[in-house]
């Protein structure tokens, strides 16, 4: 357990990092540094967005699958690690 | 031939009820075939019948309603949890997460997707990965091909209303430029309809089927402004003289209206906001010849008043006509005024006396100045747009424009420069053509004509950018056009060439209109003290004539031989002026003035 949060604080001190959220399968956030109705609102739209990412991918090639997904926006970049059970967002605004 | 039945029953049996009864069938008359016709006819043989196996088709038309949308936000609830789970108690779903976190799925999970994520990261923070190389070479490459110029319509905003009205007057938002001010009314002289609605729209840019928000005025509104500074307030100048503002944060009524009594007699043609401390201060204009200051703090009347008599004494049946208002805030002492017998007034609005607030007045137009703008670019010179012409006047020349366009055949009914480049105008026809001028590329025609629609064009707006006009018709219709990129970039040395040569060149004229006045009058007044000594000098009109041509002749010569040593010099100086004639001879006036002395 005290790994995963000295992970977490990690990335959460990379330079530019504005949030993170861990995501479960059914959609309930887990742990989020953001205040609740923007992780709702993330959690909701990414786990939407990563189905069709992956259904994508394996549509094309049955043997592959999905690994990460940047979604880069004019405001910030939206970096999302899916896996089976969980997954993953952080949302960085990338130096330039 | 009639077959006729005839059914009869006697009067007193009427009443009587029905006995009905069966009976054979009887034979009333038979036609038998008489041979003797046939001779009348022909046998047809082969018979020739056409037949045709297919499809029957109908053609039918259909049309949708027009789609009404609104946009509308989700918002997202949170979902997942366990049914026996109230996710508002708060305890409860942190004992949850808890569990979870002990999971040691969960961990190994996390350290996994972390690891992978901390790389991207990093990743964002060493190098832009999306950065664009060349960047400096895209652009050359750019500008050396040459791109037609063109401009295409984006978006057609229609008034939603039956009965449709002009589109007056643009105004773009001030910020952001996504959203578009539109006043409607009618400017037939008591040709409106009676049901005709007085409302004006703003329209979103983004949504031509419904407005965005609508204003309702007393009266229908012939000019319609955004103040510069605060983007939700709009000033309109309406048909009946009033001027109203709108507060878009409080609703659809006007937030206050001018008293009828101190407001204009007649249509308010232009508001424009000043550049003021409070940033709370208008002036309008109107055919009835007044301009008048406005505060919209308190609009129960005009702080200041000025009428537009050329004779300088404040008479308001000798006043011009208003139709068009010019301000720069680069300069804001000054303004002027289109007015509809033709003439540009220009005013100080720091003169002491009424008298001295009308500085001089620039004629050569035939009819109503439509549009009065200075160049963003170059505030002395500025566009005015009347009857079939368009002119671009020097202030410092008062005799004449220095440019002009040929007369169209369509009169020109508003016209603006574009913000970004300073050679480009636009111009809108009665035929629905909206015209781009380029002066720096061609000065005969437009660089580009483009039809918009049908019917006639009267009102236009560049948006800041220069990219983006709207174009009013009279049938409401709001056309949202985009320019092509080479006619708002600005291109190299565009202002250093701007101008010059045709300012040059008026100065040139006028040095020479008053050599030749001057002459005029030292000649006259020989002639007078001559004819006085004559005792009845009445010249014979052929004498007249004769000595007009004469007169004429010498003139040529004169001006002739004027013009070949100018042309030395030119060649000397290597200046390009374009004289075709010095335009002397052919004015009408100069010429009459002589033969009648």
């Amino acid at each position: 357990m005290a790994e995963v949060e000295e992970t977490i604080k990690r990335i959460q001190s990379q330079k530019g990092v504005q949030g993170i959220i861990i995501v479960n399968a059914e959609g309930i956030p887990i742990k989020s540094t953001l205040d609740n109705s923007s992780t709702v609102q993330y959690a909701g739209n990414v786990h939407q967005l990563l189905l069709k990412a992956r259904g994508m991918v394996r549509d094309i090639d049955p043997q592959n699958d999905l690994t990460f997904l940047r979604v880069r926006s004019k405001k910030n970049e939206i970096m999302i690690a899916p896996d089976k059970d969980y997954f993953l967002i952080v949302i960085q605004n990338p130096t330039e | 031939m009639e077959i006729v039945y005839v059914y009869t029953k006697k009067r007193s049996e009427f009443g009587r009820q029905c006995n009905f009864s069966d009976r054979p069938a009887e034979l009333h008359v038979d036609i038998l075939p008489d041979i003797s016709l046939a001779a009348n006819f022909t046998v047809r043989d082969p018979c020739n019948v056409t037949v045709q196996c297919a499809e029957e088709m109908s053609e039918h038309e259909v049309n949708t309603e027009r789609f009404e949308s609104e946009s509308r936000g989700i918002n997202h609830v949170e979902g997942g949890w366990p049914k026996d789970l109230n996710p508002e108690d708060m305890e409860v779903t942190i004992r949850y997460r808890k569990k979870v976190e002990k999971d040691e799925h969960y961990q190994n999970t996390i350290m996994q997707i972390a690891g992978l994520m901390e790389h991207c990261c990093k990743q964002n923070n060493a190098t832009d990965i999306y950065q664009e190389f060349f960047e400096e070479e895209d652009d050359e490459v750019v500008e050396e091909s040459e791109e037609q110029p063109s401009a295409k319509t984006i978006n057609v905003f229609r008034d939603p209303n039956e009965v449709k009205r002009t589109a007056t007057s643009l105004c773009w938002h001030p910020d952001g430029n996504h959203k578009l001010a539109v006043a409607y009314s009618s400017l037939e002289f008591q040709r409106a309809p009676n049901d005709m609605s007085f409302d004006s729209y703003i329209w979103d840019i983004e949504n031509p089927n419904k407005p965005e928000m609508t204003l309702k005025p007393v009266s229908p509104l012939v000019c319609l402004e955004y103040n510069p500074k605060d983007s939700h307030i709009l000033v309109g100048g309406s048909y009946n003289g009033q001027i109203a503002y709108w507060d878009t944060r409080k609703g659809s009524q006007p937030a206050e209206m001018s008293t009828i009594e101190h407001s204009h007699r007649d249509p308010v043609y232009k508001v424009i906001w000043l550049q003021s401390k409070t940033g709370t201060d208008i002036f309008s204009a109107s055919t009835d010849g007044q301009v008048l200051w406005w505060d919209i703090r308190k609009m129960s009347e005009p702080f200041e008043r000025l009428v537009l008599d050329p004779s300088k004494k404040g008479n308001l049946d000798n006043a011009l006509g208003a139709v068009s208002l010019e301000f720069e805030t680069t300069m804001p002492t000054k303004f002027m005024v289109g007015t509809e017998q033709g003439l540009v007034v220009s005013c100080n609005r720091k003169a002491k006396t009424p008298a001295e607030k009308i500085v001089c007045t620039y004629s050569g137009h035939h009819g109503p100045i439509y549009a009065l703008q200075r160049n963003p670019f170059f505030p002395k010179n500025f566009l005015t747009v009347a009857d079939w012409t368009a002119r671009i006047w020097s202030e410092d020349i008062k005799e004449s424009s220095i440019m002009w366009t040929k007369y169209h055949m369509a009169h020109l009914l508003d016209g603006c420069w574009s913000p970004v480049r300073p050679s480009v105008f636009f111009t809108v026809k009665m035929d629905g053509t909206l015209d781009v001028w380029d002066i720096l590329f061609k000065q005969n025609d437009p660089t580009l004509s483009l039809k918009v629609c049908d019917e006639a064009l009267c009102s236009i707006r560049v948006q800041d950018n220069g990219r983006f006009l709207g174009c009013g018709s009279q049938l409401g219709t709001t056309t949202l056009l985009e320019v092509s990129a080479g006619l708002c970039t600005l291109q190299k040395n565009e202002k250093a060439m701007m101008f010059e040569r045709e300012t040059k060149r008026e100065k040139i004229l006028e040095a020479r209109h008053r050599e030749m006045r001057l002459k005029e009058r030292s000649r006259s007044e020989q002639s007078r003290e001559d004819e006085g000594k004559e005792a009845d000098g009445e010249e014979s009109t052929e004498e007249l004539v004769a000595r007009a041509e004469r007169e004429f002749f010498d003139i040529m010569e004169a001006e002739k031989k004027k013009e070949w040593n100018e042309e030395r010099q030119r060649e000397k100086v290597k200046d390009v002026l374009l004289l075709e004639a010095p335009s002397s001879i052919y004015n009408p006036e100069s010429w009459v003035e002589k033969a009648l002395l």
